[in-house]
This record gives C-alpha cells, sequence and structure tokens, in this order.
C-alpha cells in the first residue's frame, strides 16, 4: 500500500462508530430545536394560571385554559370563519389551476413559458403592493368586512402556487397516456377528468393541504380586509388576544389557542410528509 | 382497412427538422415496418399518422381521403405504445373497452366486442385485474386488445416489444404476426430491432435523420441496399467496409491493404467504398493467391455460428460469420481472407450503391 | 389541428387569466394610479393628481428609510443565517439513518403553523419575568437578571430574525435536501473509492452540484423577507425599530388613511423588490455562465 498512512481495522470500526453517535446526535439537536418551542407551548397551554410560571417540563393537565377558550365565541367564530374561507378559496384556486395546469403542462403551447413565468413572478411580488387596488375592487364587490373578502382576495396568494405545483405533477405523468385516450375518443375535458384525474389524487390532496395552510395562515389581508371581531380569522383573533391590562397577559389561552388552530395541520402534514415535500420543492428544483 | 399516403411530410420542433419531406405510400392490408437508429424520428412520422403530432408541412391520407387536420379519434387508428399507456386505476376490462364507452356505445355490446377481443388474446381471466397487477407479457396483450377493441382500419406499433424480454418477444412477434394474417388489416411498426423488421414486414422503411433511405422488400434491402446506410443497417453482424481508390495507371481498384481487383461497373461511377457481408468472407491460409492478408484477433463461438475478426490494417477490422467451426488460429496469426465475386457491394465517395458488371478476385500488388 | 390546440389551450387557461387579472394586474395598476392623486381612503372617488409629490413624500420621510434599513438588514442577516443552518442540517438529513423520514416531516412543524402562532410562543419563550429562555440563562449564570428581549430597542430587530430563522429554516433545507437528492449516489462512491477525503467531497462535489438548488432557495426566501409583515407587526407593534417596509405601506394606507401615499410608497416597496429580484437573478446567472 502507497499514499497515507493504513490504520487497523479495529480504529476503523471505533471511528464509525464515533461518526454514528455524532450523527445521531446531531439529528437529536436539530429535532430538539424544531420542536421544543411547540412542545413548550403544549405544556404551557395544560397549566393552571398559578403553575404556568414554575418552568416545569412536564404537563399539569390542567385543561381550564381550553375550556375558556371553548367558551370564547368571537375564538370559536374565528375556528368557524377560518375554515370557510381557507376551504373555498383552496377549492376555488384548485379548480381555476387544475385546468390551467393542463393548458400549461401538456398542451403545445407557444406563450405556455411565458404564463408561467409570469405566475411565478405575481407568487414572489410584495402583497401589499396590491393592498389599495384591492380594497377598492372589495368595495366595488360589496365584500368588505366578509369572508368573502378574503376568498377573493387569497387567490391572488394561492392560484400562482398551486398553478406552479401542479402543471409540474401533470408534466411528470406519461404523456403516453394521455394520448391513448386521444386515440380513444376521448375530449380534452374527459381527458382531464378521467384519466389524469384519477391518477393525480394524492398530488391534488397534497396541494390543496398546502394551499389551505397557506390560507389559514394568513395575516395581512385578514387584519385589513376584515373590520369586525366576529368576521376575524384565526391568525388575527390570535394576534389581538389580550388580556385585561399588560400585567394580565393571558399566556396560557393563547397558548392553547395556538395549539388548537395547529394540531389538526400539523397531523395532517405529517400524514402526507412525503407528497407535501414533492409539491413544495416541484417547481423550485426542475424550474 | 386503409392505405395510407404520405405526400412530403415534414416536422419541425422549433429549428429541428425531425422528418423531411417524407414521401411514402401504404397498401391497404399491407404490413409496413418503419426501422432506422434512434432519434431518427420513426416515432414522430408514427405519431403523425395517427395524428397525435401535426405536420409542419405535407399532407397524410388515409383510405384515399384527406386526414391531415382530422384529430386522432376521427382517423380510424389504434396505437400500440412501447410503455403501454395502460391507464393504471382502471381494470383490464375497462381499459379495453374505455374508448367505446367513451363514445357511448351500448353497454351490450361493448361486452360483446369486450369478450371477443379478450377470448382472441386468451386474457378473459385477467378482465378484473389492474395493470399493475399484469405481467409485462400480459399488459403487451392487453394493450393490443384496446387497440383491436375499437376495430381500427390501421394499426400502429410503436416498438411494442422493447419492454420485454426475448423470449416473450419472440412469442408475441409469432402472435402480432398471426394476428395481422387473421384480420388483414393494414398495419405499421415501429421498431429498432432488424430482426423484428426482417420477420415480421411485407414492406420494409428505412429512415434517417429524417429521411427514408429505402422503402422494400426485406430481401430486396438485404440484396440490393441503395447505399451504405443501408448496407450497413441491416444484417449481424454488420458489413465490413474498407476504403478503395481507382487507380488510372492500372485501370484497377485500389484497397487499403495493398490488394487490388479489376471491376467493370455500370456508367462512370467511380467507387469510393467496398462492402462484403461477414458470412461472404472465407477464412484461409495466409498468403494464398486470389486472398487479401490480415492478421486473427479473436473468435466469439455461440454455438450455432461462429463470429472471428481479422485486423487488415491497424484501424480496421473485418467480422467473419461462419456456421461451421472454424480451424483453430491463434491471436495474432497471419491469415487470407477471400470472397467471391458476386458478393462484392461497392459505393461511390456519396455513399450510393454503384452495380458492378464484372471484378476479379483480388491480387496482391507493390505497395508504393 | 396546431391552432385548435391553441385555441382549447386559451379555454382551459381562461380562468386563471381572469382571476389573476381581477386579484393581481389590476390591484396592481390601480395601486400605481393612486400614487399619483391625493385620494383618502375613506372617499375615493373624489382627488386629484398631484405628479410625483407622494413619491417625494415618501422619501423625504425618515421612518420610510428607517424601514428599508430594518427590512435590509433583516433579510441580509436572516437569509444568510438561514442558508448555512438550512444546508448543515440538509447534509446532516441527507445521510441515511433509522427513522429518517419521520424526522424529515417533523422539522416542517415550525414551517406549516401561522406565523403569528410563531411569534406568540417565542414572546412567550422570550418573555422577560416568566420567559424560558431568560430563566435558563439566569440558571445557566450568563444573566443575573431577565432581558426585555422583545421590548428592549435595541434587541427587537435581533430577535426577530432569531424566530424568522427558527420558523423558515424547514422551507431551506427541503429545498436543499431536494438538491443533494438530485446528485447520483454513484459520484460519491467514486469519489471514496479514490480517497478523496470528506470536507472535499463537500466543497468540490456537494456544494457545486446542490449550488443551482441554493440558489433558487435563497432568491425565493430573499423576495419572501423583503415582504415580511406579519412577524413585525405582532412581535414588534409599532416600534419604529422593527417596522418593515410592507408594515410601513400599510400604516399610510390603513392607518393614516392616506390612498395616495399609501400607494406610493406600496410603489417604492414594489420597485425596490424588483431591482433586489433582478440583481439576484443576473448574479445567478453570471455564476450559472462562468461554471
Ligand atoms: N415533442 C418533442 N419536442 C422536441 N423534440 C422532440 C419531440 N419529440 C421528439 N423530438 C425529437 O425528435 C427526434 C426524433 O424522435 P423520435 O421520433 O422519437 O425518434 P425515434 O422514435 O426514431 O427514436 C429526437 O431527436 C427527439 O429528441
Ligand atoms: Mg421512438
Amino acid at each position: 500500500m502507497t499514499g497515507p498512512k493504513r490504520y487497523s481495522n479495529q480504529a476503523y470500526r471505533r471511528l464509525r462508530a464515533v461518526k454514528r453517535f455524532g450523527l445521531y446526535a446531531g439529528v437529536a439537536i436539530v429535532l430538539a430545536y424544531m420542536l421544543f418551542p411547540y412542545y413548550w407551548a403544549i405544556i404551557s397551554s395544560t397549566k393552571s394560571r398559578a403553575s404556568l410560571y414554575s418552568f416545569s417540563l412536564l404537563p399539569s393537565l390542567d385543561f381550564s385554559n381550553y375550556i375558556s377558550l371553548f367558551n370564547n365565541p368571537i375564538f370559536m367564530g374565528a375556528i368557524v370563519n377560518s375554515a370557510i374561507v381557507a376551504f373555498s378559496s383552496s377549492l376555488i384556486s384548485l379548480i381555476i389551476s387544475l385546468l390551467a395546469a393542463y393548458a400549461l403542462g401538456r398542451l403545445h403551447f407557444p406563450v405556455s413559458r411565458i404564463i408561467l413565468i409570469c405566475v411565478l413572478m405575481i407568487s414572489v411580488f410584495p402583497q401589499v403592493v396590491v393592498l389599495s387596488g384591492m380594497f377598492e375592487v372589495i368595495g366595488w364587490l360589496d365584500f368588505y368586512n366578509r369572508p368573502a373578502a378574503l376568498i377573493f382576495s387569497y387567490l391572488l396568494l394561492i392560484l400562482p402556487f398551486t398553478t406552479w405545483v401542479l402543471t409540474s405533477f401533470i408534466r411528470d405523468l406519461p404523456t403516453e397516456l394521455e394520448e391513448a385516450a386521444l386515440i380513444d375518443g376521448c375530449s380534452r375535458i374527459r381527458i382531464l377528468t378521467h384519466v389524469l384525474l384519477p391518477l393525480m389524487g394524492p398530488a391534488i390532496a397534497s396541494t390543496g393541504l398546502l394551499a389551505f395552510i397557506l390560507a389559514w395562515n394568513e395575516f395581512l389581508f385578514a387584519l385589513t380586509f376584515i373590520l369586525t371581531d366576529e368576521n376575524r380569522t384565526v391568525p388575527v383573533a390570535i394576534g389581538l388576544l389580550t388580556g385585561s391590562s399588560r400585567y394580565e397577559y393571558p399566556f396560557g389561552q393563547i397558548m392553547a389557542a395556538s395549539v388548537t388552530v395547529t394540531l389538526p395541520l400539523l397531523i395532517l402534514v405529517l400524514i402526507f410528509q412525503r407528497k407535501i415535500v414533492a409539491g413544495l420543492t416541484a417547481g423550485a428544483v426542475k424550474g | 382497412m386503409a392505405s395510407v399516403t404520405l405526400k412530403e411530410v415534414s416536422k419541425s420542433f422549433g429549428a429541428y427538422d425531425v422528418l423531411r419531406s417524407i414521401d411514402l405510400t401504404i397498401d391497404d392490408g399491407e404490413f409496413v415496418v418503419f426501422v432506422g437508429p434512434s432519434g431518427c424520428g420513426k416515432s414522430t412520422l408514427l405519431r403523425v399518422i395517427a395524428g397525435l403530432v401535426p405536420v409542419s408541412s405535407g399532407d397524410v391520407f388515409i383510405g384515399g381521403e384527406q386526414v391531415t387536420d382530422v384529430p386522432a379519434s376521427k382517423r380510424g387508428v389504434a396505437f400500440v405504445f412501447q410503455t403501454y399507456a395502460l391507464y393504471p386505476h382502471m381494470n383490464v376490462a375497462r381499459n379495453i373497452s374505455f374508448a367505446l364507452e367513451t363514445a357511448r356505445m351500448a353497454r351490450n355490446e361493448i361486452r360483446q366486442r369486450l369478450t371477443k377481443v379478450a377470448d382472441m388474446l386468451k386474457i378473459r381471466h385477467l378482465l378484473d385485474r389492474k395493470p399493475k397487477q399484469l405481467s409485462g407479457g400480459q399488459r403487451q396483450r392487453v394493450a393490443i386488445g384496446r387497440a383491436l377493441v375499437s376495430q381500427p382500419q390501421l394499426f400502429l406499433f410503436d416498438e411494442p416489444l422493447s419492454n420485454l424480454d426475448a423470449d416473450l418477444r419472440m412469442e408475441m412477434r409469432f402472435e402480432i404476426a398471426k394476428l395481422h394474417a387473421e384480420i388483414s388489416t393494414t398495419m405499421i411498426y415501429v421498431t429498432h430491432d432488424q430482426t423484428e423488421a426482417m420477420t415480421l414486414a411485407d414492406r420494409i422503411v428505412i429512415l434517417n435523420h429524417g429521411r427514408i433511405e429505402q422503402i422494400g422488400s426485406p430481401r430486396e434491402l438485404y440484396d440490393r441496399p441503395v447505399n451504405r446506410f443501408v448496407a450497413g443497417f441491416l444484417g449481424s453482424p454488420r458489413m465490413n467496409f474498407a476504403p478503395v481508390s481507382f487507380d488510372v495507371s492500372s485501370m484497377s481498384l485500389l484497397g487499403p491493404k495493398g490488394f487490388a481487383f479489376e471491376g467493370r461497373l455500370v456508367g462512370d461511377a467511380q467507387p469510393a467504398t467496398l462492402g462484403l457481408r461477414p458470412e461472404a468472407l472465407r477464412i484461409v491460409k495466409a498468403q494464398i493467391p486470389r486472398s487479401i492478408q490480415g492478421i486473427f484477433e479473436r473468435v466469439e463461438d455461440l454455438g450455432y455460428e461462429q463470429i472471428a475478426y481479422v485486423r487488415l490494417t491497424e484501424d480496421l477490422v473485418w467480422t467473419v460469420r461462419s456456421a461451421d467451426p472454424l480451424p483453430d488460429h491463434a491471436a495474432g496469426q497471419p491469415v487470407g481472407l477471400a470472397w467471391q465475386t458476386k458478393d462484392l457491394y461497392l459505393f461511390d465517395d456519396a455513399g450510393m450503391r454503384v452495380d458492378v458488371l464484372a471484378a476479379t478476385e483480388p491480387f496482391a500488388i507493390e505497395q508504393s | 389541428m396546431q391552432n385548435r390546440e391553441t385555441r382549447i389551450a386559451w379555454y382551459f387557461l381562461l380562468p386563471l387569466l381572469v382571476a389573476l387579472a381581477a386579484v393581481a394586474l389590476w390591484p396592481l395598476g390601480r395601486n400605481i394610479y393612486f400614487s399619483f392623486t391625493n385620494a383618502f381612503l375613506d372617499n375615493p372617488t373624489d382627488y386629484s393628481f398631484v405628479g410625483l409629490e407622494n413619491f417625494a413624500t415618501v422619501i423625504e420621510d425618515p421612518v420610510f428609510w428607517g424601514a428599508v434599513k430594518n427590512t435590509m438588514i433583516f433579510t441580509l442577516v436572516s437569509v444568510t443565517l438561514e442558508t448555512l443552518l438550512g444546508l448543515a442540517v440538509a447534509l446532516l438529513l441527507h445521510r441515511a439513518f433509522a427513522g429518517r423520514g419521520l424526522v424529515r416531516a417533523a422539522i416542517l412543524v415550525p414551517w406549516a403553523m401561522p406565523m403569528v402562532v410563531s411569534a406568540k410562543i417565542w414572546e412567550w419563550m422570550f418573555n422577560d419575568q416568566f420567559g424560558l429562555i431568560n430563566k435558563a440563562l439566569i440558571w445557566l449564570g450568563f444573566l443575573d437578571k431577565g432581558i426585555a428581549w422583545t421590548a428592549d430597542p435595541s434587541l427587537i430587530l435581533g430577535t426577530i430574525i432569531f424566530i424568522d430563522v427558527w420558523v423558515t429554516t424547514p422551507f431551506m433545507v427541503l429545498l436543499i435536501l431536494a438538491g443533494l437528492q438530485l446528485i447520483p449516489e454513484e459520484i460519491y462512491e467514486a469519489a471514496e473509492v479514490s480517497g478523496v477525503p470528506a470536507w472535499k467531497r463537500l466543497w468540490s462535489i456537494t456544494l457545486p452540484l446542490a449550488a443551482p438548488a441554493i440558489g433558487v432557495a435563497v432568491l425565493f426566501r430573499t423576495l419572501d423577507a423583503l415582504r415580511m409583515f406579519d412577524l413585525s407587526y405582532v412581535i414588534a407593534a409599532n416600534s419604529e425599530n422593527a417596522m418593515t417596509m410592507s408594515i410601513y405601506a400599510r400604516d399610510q394606507l390603513i392607518g393614516f388613511q392616506d390612498l395616495g401615499v399609501g400607494s406610493a410608497a406600496s410603489t417604492w416597496v414594489f420597485l425596490i423588490v424588483g431591482l433586489v429580484a433582478i440583481l439576484i437573478v443576473s448574479v445567478l446567472r453570471l455564476d450559472r455562465n462562468t461554471t
């Protein structure tokens, strides 16, 4: 053997064990960093007012925060509003962008590239830039201070994203399937509904979930276009939750609210994890 | 049942010309095979005929009718894809009957046709399965069933067997030939496998760089290739080539290894390349007259035939194919190669074959 | 046949184009239009043209420049930290270990939460009296007395950057991981067999091959950071020390009801973001051409 010195087999075995340990230690640190704050929120939400300041790392299983939260009509109303707004805007976006994605991803069509780039540009420009114009349009439509205002304005957030992701999913389906369907006499819309759509189930579910999350989490439009408490969505409701004075800031209750509005989504995200990652990275990696 | 005519069909993707002015007529009931190296435009040509790819210019006629702008579903064609393209979410029965269902055919008629096709292809027991639960050969049968059920006037196959292993490929090749004999519908079949082309075709169309090089029966193409490309494409191992030049002083053709022969050609063509098929060559003892000299390199014994490699010059190795066992030669041993003059092909500097009226066997000359 | 396909394509695209025109192009156009007027939000139909006056008002306002400065610092620091941290975590999670899929899913948690919720959780952890962080730092002996992380003007931007890094690193990790997964394993095996040391494999193989993915991720994150609104708004309320460009523009528009100046401020934001986008894209292009 020439070159650098070679150690004994045992030394290499030990080195490998050390590396292995380092890997798991690193993963543990990353997990702690990413998850601990949420864990702490859960812990804090189950503590009574008195024990809230005790720094115990274990939950104390006091659900008074949740009970008072669920008895708060404004917060429960916000959950309903958020669900309506997020569901409607995601559904509308999915339908519109599925049609568009089929044209952009499949039909040979000269300007499709330009349209895709425009869509991408719209998805990155600052929302505050359309605020005044959107205000006016919402006024004309008589949507101001109604959930409809948010359903409408969230299209700006969601449509570019769903269009981009679905286009890339459609491009991944084999062209031959579609050619076979064309020869079988299918119209374009029938190809979309009977051949492509059944194959895109998981893709659509995960794209829809991401769209739902985008809408569920939105803050700026929800803050601006909704005036009264009973029409608020969850993020704004939490943002505006305050106690009777600065010193009675209801942290326990805020943590309970935070856990309540995120837990269902987090569970869905974990279930759809694989497809979600594909959706999030679809455009970015290939484009 | 229909004839197919292409008139000056061209297709470009952007600036890239995939098909260049294709003229072709296929008779009713014919089995025509398109072959050519990969990327030469075979699939594109087939898709143009199917109506899946629009032409850039030119006209397509099926059954004598102009169909250039008619959509695929209205051309009465069926297409079998290399990847089968079965709908993964539908079972076999629905895959096969989807076209009929789309055309809103009556349910019992659909069932009748389905049963008939399933019996014909012996896939009746598979009707409830999803494509995922089928083997490659079974998928292939389903794909053919899907094509058959709509009773097309023209079948198009795009490398239907290339995803199958060797045994199955042979079996399915036989089945397709039988199918054609049975229903005698016009079929166009794309492949890059010359065995499939030679065995299935009534006529072969050889494509290269988006152009038709030659059209003809398998025999015609093998015996009388119009040019060097066709001569080299058909046959395995491929034809041996060597550059030759015309020597004015001796009025003979000079090969690269100090051999020459006299030949009389049709017209005043200038040959630039000679060609000899591997089976036309015989290995003889070194230095015997009427042979050319080379170095024996190695032999491959396939059991039913042997292929020997003989080096003529630094960068020229010829293959010799023989059904009989070759005498034992050590690597590096000098040997001679001989052939009969009727087996000689000559090509001019544009690669076109020139007819040989008469030629002598090779003889050695002084090397200058 | 080609024309028919193009026509069908337009039908399929029509809903998208109409929707985007209604929610993006038209409002954007109106925003620019209002920038040149003295309209007020309470009666937006009664206005006259004032030329470039609103644009001048905005750039003469020191608060605006403060917001620009905050946004730039926030973007530069947080995107840099996220990229480095994201790269490190991606390299770690790219290795094979038991439960890798689960871990990759778990790191999505901060990203999937509403920014408001993240802000509240961290506000609680950073609380000056009852926050876990002060408690831990005191217990470890780094501090004698809790720090008001979210109230102290000199700390607030740093705190916001810290929270943003926590929230958006998962996104960075995912994009970089996707880039890493495109690199064929054989390349590493070849390098390992021929004795290329680990650091060199990282520097000469991984980074150059993952560079396009990292570049795209940085571009997206930068543009996203430049429009940041919710985190600062929730944590810092009205503090000028953490005011971003988006908050400034919205304040003019909604807070002061000044449609003209607010629109002009938004237009400035649009121009600045556009400029940065062009800069980054051209830098990425340059890179691509030289390698
Ligand atoms: N939709 C398309 N867009 C651009 N180029 C294409 C397209 N389809 C085929 N080509 C190109 O046309 C050439 C011929 O393709 P094809 O007909 O599939 O070849 P073959 O089937 O003979 O292998 C190839 O170089 C291919 O890259
Ligand atoms: Mg092909």
